[in-house]
């Protein structure tokens, strides 16, 4: 209910400030709300959305998957830690558009080049997460494991994956937002296709109701995706914790 | 089924680098059956001495032989649950082979069946204790370490445990080994006691208890403990004697 209030708040305070701003500058909610539908209607809003959406899923997937892995490492074996270390700084400095570009330039204007892009924009706060994740596992478990002879995968499964799920948990909701910034980057870029590329496109046209139709629809894709997905996962995952007062 | 340990020294590095003598001379032997009992004063090395002997710390000089691919059950000092399993799930995930009939069982002697779906968090460091004495019975283990496994519970509570563990000790044959610093505990529970110096720690005596443990009448037990008691205090008429 409070949710549906501040949204409400939101909608109003657009609407007030379309009034002073005039419509070439601010159109008010229901032009942009039929520019929206129109393009629903043409199919052309779906379509651009689940292009991205494959993106975002697909370099997400991949820089988790390699980021835990390499952060889980970099915490356990410390010979890795020092070799991944410079690297590893120098990735999270990186700004997102030097490694777009680049990437675009050497793999020349294609998906692939997209996605690792993405990908390795997300990779290096992964790795720094999990690494600490690997760092703070608890010892007097390890040890108990060890005693009473946990097979191997039983006591990754859980012993090990429950301490880290926090931090995966935490990796996954901050690389999450990066993702979503970054994709509409790469794909205003160099891809035809895609959320990203649309917003260029009404942005070279000045079609501000277009430009906000999208944005919008992205907006809600992504808060639709966070309340659905990732804050139910996260509540299962801490559901053996007290509860906070 | 035997334990032999022949311990002749431990040393600790600590995080200033000197180093530190934990252990100076430990060995004993223990068969199948039988309850080793070790006392000593707090800090005297009891606990390292048991991660070695649980195949933890490789870094001693010395020997221990334990029964090949022996289980082991380990009830560690602080209980060391899984906080993300719950009761019932801590001790299957140890003991997969362990069917309903076992498990309910020993829930039955703990008194743990009204808390099988509670989480760690939510239990006392009493219950938590129980959890982990549970979890060590349920692997049928060929070798029990209890490291003070009754401290810091209020003396009701950890007399009812006692005798909880004892009933457990009694339909099993295995080589228990416990540690404690309480005095009464090792003399109900025990059939040879080690005394331990303070650190680093040596093994000053070894009193075997002749009477089965459940026969132990209050004379004996209070007999026993008086001479326990004599030695680690180091009586000065017991000294000259001797």
């Amino acid at each position: 209910m409070p949710r549906l209030l501040s949204f409400a708040v939101l909608l109003a305070t657009w609407w007030i400030a379309s009034l002073f701003a005039g419509d070439a500058k601010l159109p008010p909610p229901p032009t942009v709300l039929t520019a929206m539908i129109a393009e629903a209607r043409s199919g052309d809003l779906f379509f651009h959305l689940g292009v991205t959406l494959a993106r975002v899923a697909l370099a997400f997937t991949l820089a988790m998957t390699l980021g835990a892995a390499i952060g889980y490492l970099m915490g356990r074996v410390r010979l890795a830690d020092r070799l991944g270390d410079p690297w590893l700084i120098l990735l999270l400095n990186l700004p997102a558009l030097v490694v777009i570009v680049l990437a675009y330039i050497w793999a020349g204007l294609t998906e692939v080049a997209a996605i690792a892009a993405i990908a390795i924009n997300k990779l290096p706060t992964a790795v720094v997460t999990l690494r600490e994740g690997a760092r703070a596992l608890d010892a007097t478990l390890d040890e108990m494991a060890t005693v009473f002879a946990l097979p191997r995968w039983k006591k990754f499964r859980h012993v090990i994956l429950p301490q880290l799920s926090p931090y995966i948990a935490a990796a996954a909701r901050s690389g999450l937002s990066l993702v979503w910034k970054i994709v509409l980057v790469a794909e205003l870029l160099g891809r035809p296709n895609g959320v990203g590329f649309e917003i260029g496109v009404a942005f070279q046209l000045f079609d501000i109701p277009l430009l906000l139709a999208y944005s919008l629809s992205f907006a809600a894709v992504v808060l639709l995706i966070e309340t659905l997905l990732v804050q139910p996962f996260e509540a299962r995952l801490s559901r053996w914790r007290p509860r906070a007062a | 089924m035997r334990l032999e340990v022949d311990i002749a020294s431990k040393t600790f590095k600590n995080a200033a680098g000197e180093q530190h003598d934990v252990i100076d001379g430990v060995s004993f032997a223990l068969d199948a059956g039988e309850v080793g009992v070790f006392v000593g004063p707090s800090g005297c090395g009891k606990s390292t001495m048991l991660r070695i002997l649980a195949g933890l710390d490789p870094d001693f000089q010395g020997r221990v032989s334990r029964p090949a691919g022996a289980r082991i059950g380990f009830v560690f000092q602080e209980p060391r649950l899984l906080p993300w399993r719950s009761v019932e799930e801590n001790v299957r995930l140890v003991a997969p082979l362990a069917d309903e009939a076992k498990l309910s069982a020993l829930f039955e002697i703990l008194e743990l069946n009204a808390h099988r779906n509670h989480f760690p968090g939510e239990l006392s460091l009493g219950l938590a204790r129980r959890v982990a004495l549970a979890r060590a019975f349920a692997v049928e283990p060929a070798f029990l370490i209890l490291d003070e496994p009754l401290a810091s519970l209020d003396a009701a509570l950890a007399a009812r445990m006692r005798d909880q563990i004892a009933v457990l000790m009694d339909n099993r044959s295995m080589i228990t080994l416990l540690v404690t610093h309480d005095v009464d505990d090792a003399v109900r529970l025990g059939d040879r006691l080690f005394l331990l110096s303070p650190r680093p720690a040596r093994i000053v005596a070894e009193l075997p208890i002749r009477t089965r443990r459940g026969e132990r009448g209050d004379a004996e037990i209070a007999a026993i403990k008086l001479d326990v008691m004599r030695r680690i205090n180091g009586d000065p008429s017991e000294r000259e004697s001797a």
